[in-house]
Protein backbone atom coordinates (compact mmCIF):
# COMPACT_ATOMS: atom_id res chain seq x y z
CA UNK A 1 0.00 0.00 0.00
CA UNK A 2 1.09 3.50 -0.63
CA UNK A 3 2.73 5.43 2.17
CA UNK A 4 0.71 8.26 3.41
CA UNK A 5 3.18 10.60 2.30
CA UNK A 6 2.26 9.14 -1.54
CA UNK A 7 -1.41 9.83 -0.82
CA UNK A 8 -1.00 13.03 0.26
CA UNK A 9 1.29 14.02 -2.77
CA UNK A 10 -1.75 12.28 -4.75
CA UNK A 11 -4.51 14.26 -3.94
CA UNK A 12 -2.64 17.33 -3.75
CA UNK A 13 -1.71 16.79 -7.38
CA UNK A 14 -5.67 15.83 -8.01
CA UNK A 15 -6.38 19.08 -6.82
CA UNK A 16 -4.21 21.00 -8.67
CA UNK A 17 -5.67 19.18 -12.21
CA UNK A 18 -8.83 20.13 -10.61
CA UNK A 19 -8.18 23.88 -10.20
CA UNK A 20 -6.92 24.20 -14.35
CA UNK A 21 -9.71 22.20 -15.47
CA UNK A 22 -12.21 24.67 -13.51
CA UNK A 23 -10.60 27.45 -14.26
CA UNK A 24 -10.07 25.93 -18.19
CA UNK A 25 -13.65 25.75 -18.10
CA UNK A 26 -14.54 29.09 -16.48
CA UNK A 27 -12.68 30.47 -19.77
CA UNK A 28 -14.51 28.77 -22.06
CA UNK A 29 -17.87 29.35 -20.72
CA UNK A 30 -16.74 33.45 -20.86
CA UNK A 31 -15.55 32.51 -24.50
CA UNK A 32 -18.56 30.69 -25.82
CA UNK A 33 -20.63 33.30 -24.60
CA UNK A 34 -19.18 35.96 -26.96
CA UNK A 35 -18.57 33.22 -29.63
CA UNK A 36 -21.82 32.06 -29.72
CA UNK A 37 -23.18 36.00 -30.40
CA UNK A 38 -20.98 36.76 -32.92
CA UNK A 39 -22.06 33.50 -34.55
CA UNK A 40 -25.52 34.84 -33.73
CA UNK A 41 -24.99 38.09 -35.32
CA UNK A 42 -23.03 37.23 -38.28
CA UNK A 43 -26.51 34.98 -39.25
CA UNK A 44 -28.55 37.64 -40.93
CA UNK A 45 -25.88 38.49 -43.23
CA UNK A 46 -25.29 34.75 -44.54
CA UNK A 47 -29.23 34.01 -44.85
CA UNK A 48 -29.87 37.34 -46.37
CA UNK A 49 -26.94 36.33 -48.65
CA UNK A 50 -28.10 33.00 -49.74
CA UNK A 51 -31.56 34.28 -50.25
CA UNK A 52 -29.64 37.05 -52.83
CA UNK A 53 -27.83 34.12 -54.60
CA UNK A 54 -31.41 31.70 -54.72
CA UNK A 55 -33.10 34.90 -56.36
CA UNK A 56 -29.94 35.81 -58.93
CA UNK A 57 -29.43 32.26 -59.54
CA UNK A 58 -32.93 31.94 -60.52
CA UNK A 59 -32.39 34.20 -63.64
CA UNK A 60 -29.05 33.15 -64.43
CA UNK A 61 -29.15 29.37 -64.13
CA UNK A 62 -30.00 27.61 -67.42
CA UNK A 63 -28.65 30.57 -69.83
CA UNK A 64 -25.03 30.30 -71.17
CA UNK A 65 -22.30 32.28 -70.04
CA UNK A 66 -23.19 31.89 -66.12
CA UNK A 67 -20.23 32.26 -64.24
CA UNK A 68 -18.44 29.33 -62.84
CA UNK A 69 -18.73 29.43 -59.53
CA UNK A 70 -22.60 29.49 -59.59
CA UNK A 71 -23.44 26.69 -61.90
CA UNK A 72 -20.01 24.70 -61.64
CA UNK A 73 -17.89 23.34 -64.13
CA UNK A 74 -19.71 20.92 -65.70
CA UNK A 75 -17.92 18.70 -64.02
CA UNK A 76 -17.21 16.93 -60.53
CA UNK A 77 -13.97 15.01 -60.83
CA UNK A 78 -11.83 16.51 -58.50
CA UNK A 79 -13.90 17.82 -54.80
CA UNK A 80 -11.88 20.47 -52.96
CA UNK A 81 -13.19 19.49 -48.97
CA UNK A 82 -12.51 22.41 -46.94
CA UNK A 83 -12.34 20.86 -43.28
CA UNK A 84 -12.68 23.46 -41.06
CA UNK A 85 -11.86 22.46 -37.08
CA UNK A 86 -10.23 23.93 -34.00
CA UNK A 87 -6.57 24.87 -33.29
CA UNK A 88 -6.73 23.56 -29.85
CA UNK A 89 -7.38 20.41 -28.36
CA UNK A 90 -9.05 19.57 -24.82
CA UNK A 91 -12.71 19.77 -26.44
CA UNK A 92 -14.29 16.73 -26.09
CA UNK A 93 -14.85 15.01 -29.41
CA UNK A 94 -15.90 17.95 -31.08
CA UNK A 95 -12.23 17.65 -33.73
CA UNK A 96 -13.01 13.92 -34.27
CA UNK A 97 -16.83 14.49 -35.05
CA UNK A 98 -15.65 16.60 -37.72
CA UNK A 99 -12.32 14.53 -38.70
CA UNK A 100 -15.13 11.66 -38.54
CA UNK A 101 -17.47 13.75 -41.13
CA UNK A 102 -14.69 14.30 -43.57
CA UNK A 103 -13.84 10.55 -43.50
CA UNK A 104 -16.66 9.62 -44.25
CA UNK A 105 -17.18 12.26 -47.10
CA UNK A 106 -13.64 11.16 -48.24
CA UNK A 107 -14.53 7.44 -48.67
CA UNK A 108 -18.03 7.92 -50.28
CA UNK A 109 -16.33 10.12 -52.85
CA UNK A 110 -13.45 7.98 -53.57
CA UNK A 111 -16.34 4.79 -53.86
CA UNK A 112 -17.80 6.70 -56.84
CA UNK A 113 -14.05 7.50 -58.27
CA UNK A 114 -13.30 11.12 -57.44
CA UNK A 115 -10.50 12.52 -56.80
CA UNK A 116 -10.40 14.43 -53.18
CA UNK A 117 -8.23 17.28 -51.75
CA UNK A 118 -8.19 18.89 -48.58
CA UNK A 119 -7.63 21.96 -47.51
CA UNK A 120 -7.46 21.96 -43.73
CA UNK A 121 -8.60 25.00 -41.37
CA UNK A 122 -7.48 24.63 -37.95
CA UNK A 123 -4.10 22.36 -36.54
CA UNK A 124 -6.10 19.36 -34.69
CA UNK A 125 -8.23 18.52 -37.89
CA UNK A 126 -5.40 18.66 -39.73
CA UNK A 127 -3.21 16.58 -37.83
CA UNK A 128 -5.43 13.77 -37.40
CA UNK A 129 -5.93 14.04 -41.16
CA UNK A 130 -2.26 13.71 -42.30
CA UNK A 131 -2.15 10.59 -40.63
CA UNK A 132 -4.86 8.96 -42.72
CA UNK A 133 -4.48 11.45 -46.30
CA UNK A 134 -0.93 12.90 -45.52
CA UNK A 135 -0.80 12.96 -49.66
CA UNK A 136 -4.25 14.69 -50.05
CA UNK A 137 -3.55 17.87 -48.24
CA UNK A 138 -3.36 20.32 -50.38
CA UNK A 139 -3.19 23.26 -47.52
CA UNK A 140 -3.22 23.98 -43.74
CA UNK A 141 -3.84 27.34 -42.25
CA UNK A 142 -3.92 27.68 -38.79
CA UNK A 143 -5.67 30.72 -36.91
CA UNK A 144 -4.20 30.33 -33.70
CA UNK A 145 -2.70 33.82 -33.68
CA UNK A 146 -5.23 35.37 -34.65
CA UNK A 147 -7.27 36.15 -31.28
CA UNK A 148 -10.26 37.19 -33.07
CA UNK A 149 -11.73 36.35 -36.06
CA UNK A 150 -12.44 38.78 -38.81
CA UNK A 151 -14.24 38.78 -41.65
CA UNK A 152 -10.84 39.75 -43.60
CA UNK A 153 -9.53 36.28 -42.13
CA UNK A 154 -12.65 34.76 -43.74
CA UNK A 155 -12.35 36.73 -46.76
CA UNK A 156 -8.56 35.51 -47.41
CA UNK A 157 -9.18 32.29 -46.69
CA UNK A 158 -11.81 32.97 -49.35
CA UNK A 159 -10.04 34.13 -51.67
CA UNK A 160 -7.25 31.43 -52.21
CA UNK A 161 -10.04 28.82 -52.57
CA UNK A 162 -11.41 31.21 -55.68
CA UNK A 163 -7.95 31.71 -57.00
CA UNK A 164 -7.76 27.76 -56.85
CA UNK A 165 -11.17 27.08 -57.97
CA UNK A 166 -10.68 29.66 -61.09
CA UNK A 167 -7.14 27.82 -61.67
CA UNK A 168 -9.14 24.59 -62.07
CA UNK A 169 -7.46 22.84 -59.80
CA UNK A 170 -10.77 21.52 -58.49
CA UNK A 171 -14.56 21.07 -59.68
CA UNK A 172 -17.00 21.16 -56.54
CA UNK A 173 -15.66 22.35 -53.23
CA UNK A 174 -17.22 21.25 -50.23
CA UNK A 175 -17.12 22.98 -46.75
CA UNK A 176 -16.74 20.78 -43.45
CA UNK A 177 -17.66 22.13 -40.02
CA UNK A 178 -19.51 21.94 -37.00
CA UNK A 179 -22.89 23.88 -36.55
CA UNK A 180 -23.40 25.11 -33.30
CA UNK A 181 -26.94 24.15 -31.79
CA UNK A 182 -26.65 24.23 -28.47
CA UNK A 183 -23.46 24.08 -25.47
CA UNK A 184 -24.29 20.47 -25.60
CA UNK A 185 -24.53 19.49 -29.37
CA UNK A 186 -22.42 20.37 -32.43
CA UNK A 187 -23.40 19.00 -35.50
CA UNK A 188 -21.01 17.87 -38.22
CA UNK A 189 -21.94 20.02 -41.67
CA UNK A 190 -20.91 19.36 -44.95
CA UNK A 191 -22.31 22.02 -46.98
CA UNK A 192 -21.20 22.96 -50.62
CA UNK A 193 -19.89 25.96 -51.98
CA UNK A 194 -19.39 25.67 -54.72
CA UNK A 195 -20.78 25.48 -57.40
CA UNK A 196 -23.61 27.94 -55.66
CA UNK A 197 -26.53 26.35 -56.82
CA UNK A 198 -27.97 22.82 -55.87
CA UNK A 199 -30.74 21.09 -53.76
CA UNK A 200 -32.36 23.94 -52.82
CA UNK A 201 -35.04 22.03 -52.00
CA UNK A 202 -33.16 20.61 -48.36
CA UNK A 203 -32.79 23.98 -47.23
CA UNK A 204 -33.66 26.84 -49.54
CA UNK A 205 -31.16 29.16 -50.09
CA UNK A 206 -28.39 27.72 -48.42
CA UNK A 207 -26.04 25.70 -50.44
CA UNK A 208 -26.33 21.62 -51.81
CA UNK A 209 -25.40 19.05 -54.27
CA UNK A 210 -24.32 19.90 -58.04
CA UNK A 211 -27.07 20.19 -60.11
CA UNK A 212 -26.01 22.93 -62.47
CA UNK A 213 -29.34 22.07 -64.59
CA UNK A 214 -31.64 22.10 -62.28
CA UNK A 215 -34.34 25.02 -62.39
CA UNK A 216 -35.98 25.52 -59.23
CA UNK A 217 -38.64 27.84 -58.17
CA UNK A 218 -37.84 31.35 -56.89
CA UNK A 219 -39.25 32.84 -54.79
CA UNK A 220 -39.76 36.52 -56.43
CA UNK A 221 -43.37 37.44 -55.35
CA UNK A 222 -44.35 38.26 -59.09
CA UNK A 223 -41.94 40.57 -59.37
CA UNK A 224 -39.22 41.39 -62.31
CA UNK A 225 -36.10 42.13 -61.03
CA UNK A 226 -33.40 45.06 -62.44
CA UNK A 227 -30.07 44.71 -61.60
CA UNK A 228 -27.54 47.75 -61.87
CA UNK A 229 -25.02 46.47 -62.97
CA UNK A 230 -26.20 43.57 -64.83
CA UNK A 231 -26.54 40.35 -63.39
CA UNK A 232 -23.00 38.97 -64.79
CA UNK A 233 -21.45 41.98 -62.79
CA UNK A 234 -23.16 41.68 -59.51
CA UNK A 235 -22.44 37.73 -59.59
CA UNK A 236 -19.15 38.28 -60.26
CA UNK A 237 -18.71 40.09 -56.80
CA UNK A 238 -21.98 38.24 -54.85
CA UNK A 239 -20.23 34.98 -55.52
CA UNK A 240 -16.47 35.10 -54.06
CA UNK A 241 -18.32 37.19 -51.21
CA UNK A 242 -20.86 34.65 -50.90
CA UNK A 243 -18.04 31.59 -50.09
CA UNK A 244 -16.08 34.12 -48.18
CA UNK A 245 -19.74 34.56 -45.71
CA UNK A 246 -19.77 30.62 -45.48
CA UNK A 247 -16.80 30.10 -44.27
CA UNK A 248 -16.65 33.28 -41.84
CA UNK A 249 -19.71 31.92 -40.29
CA UNK A 250 -18.57 28.31 -40.47
CA UNK A 251 -15.32 29.47 -38.38
CA UNK A 252 -18.20 31.64 -36.07
CA UNK A 253 -19.81 28.45 -35.86
CA UNK A 254 -17.19 26.32 -35.08
CA UNK A 255 -15.66 28.68 -32.21
CA UNK A 256 -18.65 28.68 -30.57
CA UNK A 257 -19.01 25.17 -30.73
CA UNK A 258 -15.27 24.64 -29.71
CA UNK A 259 -15.97 26.55 -26.43
CA UNK A 260 -19.14 24.88 -26.36
CA UNK A 261 -18.03 21.34 -26.65
CA UNK A 262 -14.42 22.65 -24.22
CA UNK A 263 -16.90 23.59 -21.74
CA UNK A 264 -18.76 20.51 -21.45
CA UNK A 265 -15.69 18.30 -21.55
CA UNK A 266 -13.78 20.55 -18.66
CA UNK A 267 -17.03 20.04 -16.66
CA UNK A 268 -16.84 16.48 -16.78
CA UNK A 269 -12.80 16.56 -15.91
CA UNK A 270 -13.43 18.78 -12.97
CA UNK A 271 -16.36 16.01 -11.58
CA UNK A 272 -13.90 13.30 -12.09
CA UNK A 273 -11.06 14.93 -10.43
CA UNK A 274 -13.72 15.85 -7.03
CA UNK A 275 -14.39 12.13 -7.25
CA UNK A 276 -11.04 11.14 -7.41
CA UNK A 277 -10.01 13.67 -4.68
CA UNK A 278 -12.95 11.96 -2.50
CA UNK A 279 -11.84 8.32 -3.11
CA UNK A 280 -8.26 9.21 -2.37
CA UNK A 281 -9.07 11.27 0.44
CA UNK A 282 -11.01 8.23 2.09
CA UNK A 283 -7.95 5.99 1.46
CA UNK A 284 -5.60 8.16 3.68
CA UNK A 285 -7.76 8.68 5.99
CA UNK A 286 -8.59 5.18 6.21
CA UNK A 287 -4.26 4.41 6.04
CA UNK A 288 -4.04 6.80 8.63
CA UNK A 289 -6.06 5.16 11.39
CA UNK A 290 -5.21 1.94 10.74
CA UNK A 291 -1.39 3.27 11.29
CA UNK A 292 -2.53 4.89 14.44
CA UNK A 293 -4.03 2.02 15.58
CA UNK A 294 -1.39 -0.42 14.67
CA UNK A 295 0.85 2.16 17.07
CA UNK A 296 -1.45 1.82 19.62
CA UNK A 297 -1.19 -1.76 19.59
CA UNK A 298 2.46 -1.16 19.52
CA UNK A 299 2.46 0.75 22.89
CA UNK A 300 -0.21 -0.86 24.72
CA UNK A 301 1.72 -4.47 24.19
CA UNK A 302 5.15 -2.75 24.90
CA UNK A 303 3.45 -1.49 28.26
CA UNK A 304 2.11 -4.93 28.89
CA UNK A 305 5.18 -6.59 28.24
CA UNK A 306 6.72 -4.77 31.55
CA UNK B 1 -45.39 60.18 -44.73
CA UNK B 2 -47.36 57.62 -46.17
CA UNK B 3 -46.11 54.19 -45.93
CA UNK B 4 -42.61 53.04 -44.27
CA UNK B 5 -39.96 51.15 -45.85
CA UNK B 6 -38.84 47.81 -44.00
CA UNK B 7 -34.46 48.28 -43.93
CA UNK B 8 -32.59 46.34 -42.72
CA UNK B 9 -28.64 46.88 -43.04
CA UNK B 10 -26.04 44.04 -42.26
CA UNK B 11 -22.51 43.62 -42.35
CA UNK B 12 -20.86 39.95 -42.00
CA UNK B 13 -20.24 40.23 -38.11
CA UNK B 14 -23.62 42.36 -37.17
CA UNK B 15 -27.03 43.49 -38.16
CA UNK B 16 -26.53 47.22 -37.81
CA UNK B 17 -29.95 48.33 -37.87
CA UNK B 18 -33.34 46.76 -38.98
CA UNK B 19 -36.53 48.79 -38.84
CA UNK B 20 -39.29 51.16 -40.67
CA UNK B 21 -38.26 54.24 -41.95
CA UNK B 22 -39.20 56.77 -44.63
CA UNK B 23 -36.31 56.84 -47.08
CA UNK B 24 -32.97 55.79 -47.79
CA UNK B 25 -30.16 57.03 -49.88
CA UNK B 26 -27.86 54.58 -51.03
CA UNK B 27 -24.60 55.10 -53.37
CA UNK B 28 -24.39 52.61 -55.91
CA UNK B 29 -22.12 51.88 -58.55
CA UNK B 30 -23.92 53.29 -61.31
CA UNK B 31 -25.22 55.97 -59.22
CA UNK B 32 -26.68 57.33 -56.01
CA UNK B 33 -30.26 56.37 -55.59
CA UNK B 34 -32.87 56.92 -52.58
CA UNK B 35 -35.67 54.36 -51.76
CA UNK B 36 -39.05 54.73 -50.12
CA UNK B 37 -41.52 52.06 -49.82
CA UNK B 38 -43.14 50.31 -52.50
CA UNK B 39 -39.66 50.74 -54.46
CA UNK B 40 -40.14 48.19 -58.02
CA UNK B 41 -37.39 45.37 -56.82
CA UNK B 42 -34.10 45.58 -58.06
CA UNK B 43 -30.71 45.10 -56.81
CA UNK B 44 -27.77 47.26 -56.90
CA UNK B 45 -23.75 47.04 -56.05
CA UNK B 46 -22.67 49.88 -53.89
CA UNK B 47 -19.41 51.69 -53.79
CA UNK B 48 -17.70 53.70 -51.17
CA UNK B 49 -19.60 56.42 -49.79
CA UNK B 50 -22.52 57.09 -46.91
CA UNK B 51 -25.65 55.54 -46.75
CA UNK B 52 -28.32 58.42 -45.46
CA UNK B 53 -31.25 56.72 -43.29
CA UNK B 54 -34.35 59.33 -43.22
CA UNK B 55 -36.86 58.49 -40.81
CA UNK B 56 -39.27 60.84 -39.35
CA UNK B 57 -37.29 63.81 -39.81
CA UNK B 58 -33.91 62.52 -38.08
CA UNK B 59 -31.21 61.50 -40.68
CA UNK B 60 -28.41 58.63 -39.72
CA UNK B 61 -25.97 58.36 -42.21
CA UNK B 62 -23.27 55.60 -42.28
CA UNK B 63 -20.22 54.86 -44.01
CA UNK B 64 -19.96 51.71 -46.00
CA UNK B 65 -17.51 50.39 -48.19
CA UNK B 66 -18.65 48.63 -50.92
CA UNK B 67 -21.78 45.85 -50.54
CA UNK B 68 -25.27 45.30 -52.56
CA UNK B 69 -28.38 46.75 -52.02
CA UNK B 70 -31.75 44.34 -52.97
CA UNK B 71 -34.92 45.95 -52.63
CA UNK B 72 -37.64 43.56 -52.88
CA UNK B 73 -41.51 44.08 -52.39
CA UNK B 74 -41.16 43.39 -48.46
CA UNK B 75 -38.51 46.02 -48.39
CA UNK B 76 -34.74 46.88 -48.55
CA UNK B 77 -31.97 45.34 -47.31
CA UNK B 78 -28.22 46.01 -47.55
CA UNK B 79 -25.83 43.80 -47.65
CA UNK B 80 -22.59 45.82 -46.29
CA UNK B 81 -18.96 44.58 -47.16
CA UNK B 82 -17.89 46.94 -44.24
CA UNK B 83 -19.87 49.25 -42.29
CA UNK B 84 -20.21 51.91 -39.53
CA UNK B 85 -22.03 54.60 -38.30
CA UNK B 86 -20.82 58.04 -39.35
CA UNK B 87 -20.40 59.35 -36.03
CA UNK B 88 -17.89 56.58 -34.87
CA UNK B 89 -15.98 57.48 -37.85
CA UNK B 90 -12.47 59.19 -37.26
CA UNK B 91 -11.16 61.56 -39.84
CA UNK B 92 -7.57 59.70 -39.65
CA UNK B 93 -9.31 55.92 -40.38
CA UNK B 94 -10.41 57.81 -43.08
CA UNK B 95 -7.00 59.16 -44.20
CA UNK B 96 -5.15 55.82 -43.54
CA UNK B 97 -7.79 54.23 -45.80
CA UNK B 98 -7.19 56.33 -48.71
CA UNK B 99 -3.48 56.00 -48.55
CA UNK B 100 -4.54 52.10 -48.73
CA UNK B 101 -6.80 53.14 -51.46
CA UNK B 102 -4.00 54.96 -53.39
CA UNK B 103 -1.74 52.10 -52.99
CA UNK B 104 -4.23 50.06 -54.67
CA UNK B 105 -4.80 52.27 -57.24
CA UNK B 106 -1.81 52.62 -58.69
CA UNK B 107 -1.28 48.65 -58.64
CA UNK B 108 -4.36 48.10 -60.19
CA UNK B 109 -5.19 47.02 -63.53
CA UNK B 110 -7.48 47.34 -66.19
CA UNK B 111 -10.73 46.13 -64.86
CA UNK B 112 -9.72 46.58 -61.35
CA UNK B 113 -8.83 50.17 -61.94
CA UNK B 114 -12.26 51.20 -62.07
CA UNK B 115 -13.69 50.01 -58.44
CA UNK B 116 -10.01 51.27 -56.85
CA UNK B 117 -10.75 54.74 -58.24
CA UNK B 118 -13.91 55.08 -57.34
CA UNK B 119 -13.64 53.62 -54.13
CA UNK B 120 -10.54 56.57 -53.49
CA UNK B 121 -13.09 58.98 -54.88
CA UNK B 122 -15.76 57.92 -52.28
CA UNK B 123 -13.01 57.91 -49.32
CA UNK B 124 -12.35 61.47 -50.44
CA UNK B 125 -15.77 62.59 -50.14
CA UNK B 126 -16.36 61.36 -46.87
CA UNK B 127 -13.28 63.01 -45.61
CA UNK B 128 -14.69 66.14 -46.90
CA UNK B 129 -18.33 65.61 -45.57
CA UNK B 130 -17.03 64.95 -42.01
Amino acid sequence: MASLKDLQNRIKSVKNTQKITKAMQMVAAAKLRKAQDAAERSRPYSDRIGAVITNLSASMAGSQGAPKLLVGTGEDNVHLLVVASADRGLCGGFNTNIVRKAREEITALEAAGKTVKIFCIGKKGFEQLDRLYGDKIVKMVSLKEHKTLTGAIAAELGGTITEMFDAGEFDVCKLIYSQFENVMTQIPTVKTMIPAIGDMGEHAGKEGAHASDDVFAPDLKGAAYEYEPDEEGILAVLLPRNINTQIFSALLENSAGEMGSKMAAMDNATRSAGDMIDKLTLTFNRSRQAQITSELIEIISGAEAL
Amino acid sequence: MAEKLQFSLVSPEAELFSGLVDQVDVPGTEGDFGVFANHAPFMAAIRTGAITVFNDGAKIRYMIQGGFADVMPEGLTILAESCILMSDVKAEMIAEEITKAEAALETAEGDASLPAAQHLDGLKQLAESL
